[in-house]
C-alpha cells in the first residue's frame, strides 16, 4: 500500500502557538435530511457518534462527526477505514436520498496549539473568539478564504479547509502565531 | 458593519462571511412574458432610503439563503427570516411598523 500523504506534508510551524499539519484522517462529506432517523442510525454505526447538534461536534470510539449546515455533515474516520465507511454509509443509507463522498483529498486540516489559539485565530477570522465554547465547529472565513473552526479544549484548536488553499491556509495562521505577534486580548 | 443573524445555521455572522443576493421578493417574468415586465424583473429595482428587504447568502458558513430587513440609512437590522417564502413575515413588518412608523407610505410612493 502506498504511502499516506496530506497536502502540505505534515508541515509545522512553530511561534507563540504551533501550527501544524494534522496527522492523516478520512473525511467523509454526507448530505441529506438530517431528521431523516435513518441518517442518525448509519452515522452511529459508522463512527459510533450521535448525531450533533447545529454547529456541534460529536465522537464516538471509530470517529468525530462534524455538523456543516442543516444538510451536510462531515464525518473524521482512521485513514485506513474510509472506504470501509463509506461503504457502511452508502449500504444503510439505500433508498433514502442522500450523498456520501469521501472528500479527505479535497480537504486539508490544520491543529493549532498553545494558551495562544483564541488570539491567534481572531486575528484571521471574524468569529468572536472570546465566546466560541470547546467542540462548536464554525464554518467561517479566515482571512480570505472559507474553513471551518473549532476547540477541542482552552489550548487546541482545529481548522479544516480545502486543499486548494491549504498552503494560503498554513501560510496565514503560521504568520498569525509568529513570534513577536502577541497581543494578550485574551 | 452589518451583522446578520442566519437563520439556516444560527450563527450571528459577520457581513464579510456573507453575499449580497439584492433585493427580496421580485416576481419572476420569463419568456412569453411581456416586454415591459421583463425589462423590470431583470433591471428595475428599488434603492429606497429606509426600510429595504433583502436576499443574503452565507456564503463562508453553511452555504443558504435567506432575507433580511434592514435600514439603509441607520443601518438597523430589524430582523432575518427563511428564504422560503414569497413575503416578508407579518410579526417582522409589525416590529417595523413600530419603530418606523408610516415607512409603508413611503415605499408605495
Amino acid at each position: 500500500m502506498s504511502d499516506l500523504a496530506t497536502p502540505l506534508n505534515g508541515r509545522r510551524a512553530v511561534g507563540y502557538v504551533t501550527v501544524s499539519e494534522d496527522a492523516p484522517r478520512g473525511m467523509i462529506s454526507l448530505r441529506g435530511d438530517l431528521s431523516d432517523g435513518g441518517i442518525a442510525e448509519a452515522v452511529r454505526a459508522v463512527t459510533g457518534a450521535n448525531l450533533p447538534e447545529p454547529l456541534g461536534l460529536t465522537a464516538g470510539e471509530a470517529g468525530q462527526v462534524a455538523w456543516m449546515s442543516p444538510d451536510e455533515l462531515l464525518l473524521f474516520v482512521a485513514p485506513n477505514q474510509t472506504t470501509d465507511a463509506l461503504t457502511g454509509l452508502r449500504s444503510r443509507l439505500e433508498g433514502v436520498h442522500h450523498l456520501a463522498l469521501d472528500v479527505t483529498d479535497m480537504r486539508a486540516a490544520f491543529r493549532l496549539e498553545g494558551r495562544g489559539v483564541r488570539e491567534v485565530l481572531a486575528k484571521v477570522t471574524p468569529v468572536d473568539m472570546q465566546t466560541l465554547a470547546p467542540d462548536t465547529v464554525r464554518r467561517t472565513r479566515l482571512a480570505q478564504v472559507a474553513g471551518a473552526v473549532w476547540l477541542s479544549d482552552e489550548e487546541t484548536a482545529h481548522v479544516v479547509c480545502f486543499s486548494s488553499v491549504g498552503t494560503y491556509v498554513f501560510d496565514v495562521l503560521a504568520t498569525s502565531a509568529a513570534p513577536g505577534g502577541e497581543v494578550g486580548v485574551f | 458593519m452589518l451583522r446578520l443573524h442566519c437563520p439556516n445555521c444560527g450563527v450571528d455572522c459577520d457581513e464579510t462571511e456573507l453575499s449580497a443576493g439584492g433585493e427580496a421578493h421580485l416576481t419572476r417574468f420569463g419568456p412569453g412574458s411581456e416586454d415591459d415586465d421583463f425589462e423590470s424583473y431583470l433591471f428595475m429595482r428599488k434603492n429606497p432610503k429606509g426600510v429595504h428587504f433583502e436576499r443574503w447568502r452565507h456564503v463562508m458558513g453553511c452555504g443558504k439563503w435567506f432575507h433580511a430587513a434592514r435600514n439603509t440609512v441607520s443601518l438597523r437590522v430589524y430582523g432575518t427570516y427563511p428564504a422560503q417564502v414569497t413575503a416578508p413575515p407579518e410579526a417582522l413588518l409589525a416590529e417595523i411598523d413600530a419603530v418606523e412608523p408610516g415607512w409603508r407610505n413611503k415605499e408605495e410612493a
